[in-house]
C-alpha cells in the first residue's frame, strides 16, 4: 500500500496547535493594543473652524482657563466660550484678522461657531466637571498640557480604568485649593516635594475634606 | 508551515502599518468599535439638534422669562447697583458685607476675568497691552478713582460707557460673574485703588497706623 500522507504529516497536529497559540497571542496583543481608547481616541485633533491656539492664549498670554470655560466650576458641563468672550479682546486686537471672520460673524448674528467636540464620554457615563475641579483635580489630569497645544488633541484615554485608577487613589492627584499657586488651572504645577510630598498632601486632603470618589457602578452609570 | 508563519508575520506588519501606532495625531473622528449606547437620543448642552430650525440644542430664552431658581431681581441696589430712581449707588448695598472673605473672592475673580487687561495691580498694564490693547485705563486716574461702587458694578454688568461712535471698548462681564461675585470684584477694585490713592487717615487700626508712622 502506498503512503497517503508523507511522514512529516505526523508532526502536523502539533504544529497546528503551536501555530494557534502563536496566532492567539498575536491576536490578543493586537486587540489589547488597538481596541481601546488609547488607540481610537488619543491624539484626536479635529480641524477647527477658527485656528484658535491654547498655546498662545492660555500659555503665552496666561489667560486663566475659566476666563473662557467660565462654567467649569459651576456646572457639570465645561462650556466653550461665547463669541463675545473672544470679542472682548478681538474687537481691539487683530480686529480685522481674516482668521477671526467666523467669530465676528457669530457675534454679529448670534449664529454659533461650529467648534468640533474632541473629548467625549459615552452617553451612558455620567461625568461632571464641577465636582472634580472644586475638589482639587486639575484640568491637566484629564486633558494633558492644554496650554502647550496649538491645536487641542485628546491626551488621555478617558476609559473606565483611567477614571477608576484615580478614584481608587485620589491622593496622588489632589491639589490644595487654599493655595493660589496650586489652582486647578495652573497646569504646570507639580508638588515641590515630589511624589512623596504629593502623597502626604493628598492623604491629608482626603481626610480633611472627606473626599470619596465613587467606585461603585452606579456612581458613573446612573 | 514556514510559509504560514511568514504570511502571519506579513499580516501583522500590514495591520500595524495601516492602523499606525497609539496616540498619533489624527484629524479623523475616532473609530467606535462597539457604539453600544454611546450616542443616545437626547439633547446635550452646546450641541446640535436636527429637531429645531436653527440646528442647535440650546434654546434661546423667550423674552420675559423669570428663572425659577433666582429671586426676582427687584432689589435695584443689589442687582443693578442703582437707587430706585436710577442713580448709581455710592455705598455697598445692605445685603453685601465687605469683609476679608469677600475681598479674597474678589481677588480670585479679578485675577481671572480682569487682570488680562487691567493688570494684577489695576494699573492697566495687563498682558494684552503689549499686543495692542492700548485703551485699557488705569484705575488710579482721577476720574476713575471717583467712580462710585454703583458705577463700577454697572461697568462690569453692562460694559464701559459707549464712545461717541457708539463702540464699547470693554464689553459686559455679567454672563461670567454672578451678582455676588460682581460685588466682590467691585470691593477688590476699591481695595486696589486704596493701594495708590489711600491716605494715612484710611487706616482704622491704631496699632497699624502707629507702625506706618514709624516706618516713614
Ligand atoms: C484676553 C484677550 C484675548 C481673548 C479673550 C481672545 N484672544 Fe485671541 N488673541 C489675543 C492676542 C493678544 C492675540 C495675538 C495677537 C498678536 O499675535 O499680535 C490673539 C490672536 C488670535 C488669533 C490669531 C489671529 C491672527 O490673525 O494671527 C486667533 C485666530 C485668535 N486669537 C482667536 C481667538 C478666539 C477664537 C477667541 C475666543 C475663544 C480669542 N482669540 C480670545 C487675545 C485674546
Ligand atoms: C481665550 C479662550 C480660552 C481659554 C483661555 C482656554 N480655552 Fe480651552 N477652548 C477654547 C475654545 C474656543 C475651544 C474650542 C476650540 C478648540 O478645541 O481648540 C476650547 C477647547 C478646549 C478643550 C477641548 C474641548 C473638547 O471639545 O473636547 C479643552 C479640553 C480645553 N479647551 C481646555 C482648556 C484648558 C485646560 C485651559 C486652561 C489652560 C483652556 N482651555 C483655556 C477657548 C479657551
Ligand atoms: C476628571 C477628569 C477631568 C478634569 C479634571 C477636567 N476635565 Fe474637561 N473633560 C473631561 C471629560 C471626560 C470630558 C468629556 C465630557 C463629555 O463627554 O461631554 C471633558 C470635556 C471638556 C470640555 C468640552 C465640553 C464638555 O464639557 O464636554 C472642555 C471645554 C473641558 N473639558 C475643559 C476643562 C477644563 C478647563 C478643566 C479644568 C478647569 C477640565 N476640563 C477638567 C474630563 C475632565
Ligand atoms: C485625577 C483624579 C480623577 C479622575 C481621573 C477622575 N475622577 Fe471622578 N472624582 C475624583 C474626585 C477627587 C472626586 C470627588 C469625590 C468627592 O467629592 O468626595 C470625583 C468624583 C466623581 C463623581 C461623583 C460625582 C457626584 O456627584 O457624586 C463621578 C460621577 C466621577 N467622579 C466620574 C468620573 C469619570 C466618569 C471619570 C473619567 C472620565 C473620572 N471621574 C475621572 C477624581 C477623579
Ligand atoms: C469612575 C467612573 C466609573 C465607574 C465607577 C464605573 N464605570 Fe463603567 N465606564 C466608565 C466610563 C468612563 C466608561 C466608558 C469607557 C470608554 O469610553 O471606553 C465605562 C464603560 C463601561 C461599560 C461599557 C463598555 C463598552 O465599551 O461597551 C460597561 C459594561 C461598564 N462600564 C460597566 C461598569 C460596571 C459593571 C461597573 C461597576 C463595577 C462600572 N462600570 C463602574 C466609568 C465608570
Ligand atoms: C478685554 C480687556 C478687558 C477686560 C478683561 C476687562 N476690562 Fe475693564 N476696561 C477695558 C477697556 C479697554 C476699558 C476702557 C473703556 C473705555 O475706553 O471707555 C475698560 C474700562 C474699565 C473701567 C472704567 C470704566 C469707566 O467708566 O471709565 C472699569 C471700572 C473697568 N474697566 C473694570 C473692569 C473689571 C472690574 C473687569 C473684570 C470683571 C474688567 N474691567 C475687565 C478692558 C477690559
Amino acid at each position: 500500500m502506498s503512503k497517503l500522507f508523507p511522514k512529516s504529516a505526523n508532526r502536523l497536529p502539533l504544529q497546528l496547535v503551536l501555530y494557534l497559540f502563536v496566532l492567539g497571542g498575536i491576536a490578543s496583543a493586537g486587540i489589547n493594543y488597538y481596541a481601546t481608547n488609547k488607540w481610537a481616541n488619543v491624539g484626536y485633533a479635529p480641524v477647527q473652524p477658527v485656528p484658535y491656539s491654547h498655546q498662545l492664549h492660555a500659555g503665552q498670554l496666561g489667560i486663566d482657563c475659566r476666563y473662557c470655560h467660565s462654567n467649569v466650576e459651576k456646572s457639570g458641563f465645561a462650556n466653550l466660550p461665547t463669541a463675545q468672550t473672544c470679542m472682548n479682546c478681538h474687537s481691539l486686537v487683530k480686529a480685522d484678522s481674516p482668521l477671526l471672520a467666523v467669530v465676528r460673524e457669530s457675534y454679529a448674528t448670534g449664529a454659533p461657531v461650529p467648534w468640533v467636540q474632541i473629548h467625549m464620554t459615552p452617553d451612558y457615563v455620567y461625568f461632571n466637571h464641577s465636582v472634580h475641579v472644586t475638589r482639587g483635580v486639575s484640568c491637566v489630569e484629564c486633558h494633558g498640557a492644554i496650554d502647550t497645544m496649538d491645536v487641542v488633541a485628546q491626551a488621555k484615554p478617558l476609559t473606565m480604568s483611567f477614571c477608576l485608577d484615580c478614584h481608587r487613589a485620589p491622593e496622588e492627584h489632589l491639589r490644595d485649593l487654599t493655595k493660589p499657586e496650586q489652582a486647578v488651572t495652573k497646569l504646570g504645577w507639580v508638588h515641590p516635594g515630589g511624589e512623596a510630598g504629593q502623597h502626604d498632601q493628598g492623604v491629608k486632603l482626603v481626610q480633611d475634606l472627606k473626599i470619596m470618589p465613587p467606585q461603585s457602578c452606579s456612581g458613573c452609570h446612573r | 508551515m514556514r510559509h504560514v508563519y511568514f504570511a502571519t508575520f506579513f499580516l501583522a506588519v500590514l495591520t500595524v502599518s495601516v492602523l499606525g501606532f497609539r496616540g498619533t495625531r489624527s484629524t479623523r473622528p475616532p473609530i467606535e468599535l462597539f457604539p453600544d449606547m454611546d450616542h443616545q437620543a437626547h439633547l446635550k448642552p452646546q450641541a446640535g439638534s436636527t429637531f429645531f430650525d436653527d440646528g442647535r440644542a440650546d434654546r434661546p430664552i423667550p423674552p420675559g422669562t423669570v428663572a425659577a431658581s433666582a429671586p426676582l431681581d427687584d432689589d435695584d441696589g443689589l442687582y443693578h447697583g442703582m437707587d430706585a430712581d436710577g442713580t448709581p449707588l455710592k455705598a455697598f448695598p445692605a445685603t453685601v458685607t465687605v469683609d476679608a472673605k469677600l475681598l479674597a473672592r474678589g481677588q480670585n475673580r479679578f485675577t481671572i476675568y480682569c487682570a488680562p487687561c487691567h493688570g494684577a495691580l489695576g494699573d492697566g498694564q495687563g498682558i494684552t497691552k503689549q499686543y495692542g490693547m492700548t485703551t485699557t485705563p488705569s484705575y488710579f486716574d482721577p476720574r476713575r478713582v471717583k467712580l462710585t461702587v454703583g458705577e463700577l458694578f454697572g461697568t462690569i454688568t453692562n460694559g464701559s460707557p459707549k464712545t461717541p461712535e457708539g463702540k464699547q471698548n470693554m464689553l459686559p462681564y455679567a454672563d461670567k460673574l454672578s451678582v455676588e461675585d460682581r460685588w466682590a470684584v467691585v470691593a477688590y477694585v476699591r481695595a486696589l485703588q486704596r493701594t495708590q490713592v489711600g491716605t494715612l487717615n484710611d487706616v482704622t487700626d491704631a496699632a497699624q497706623k502707629e507702625a506706618l508712622l514709624k516706618s516713614k
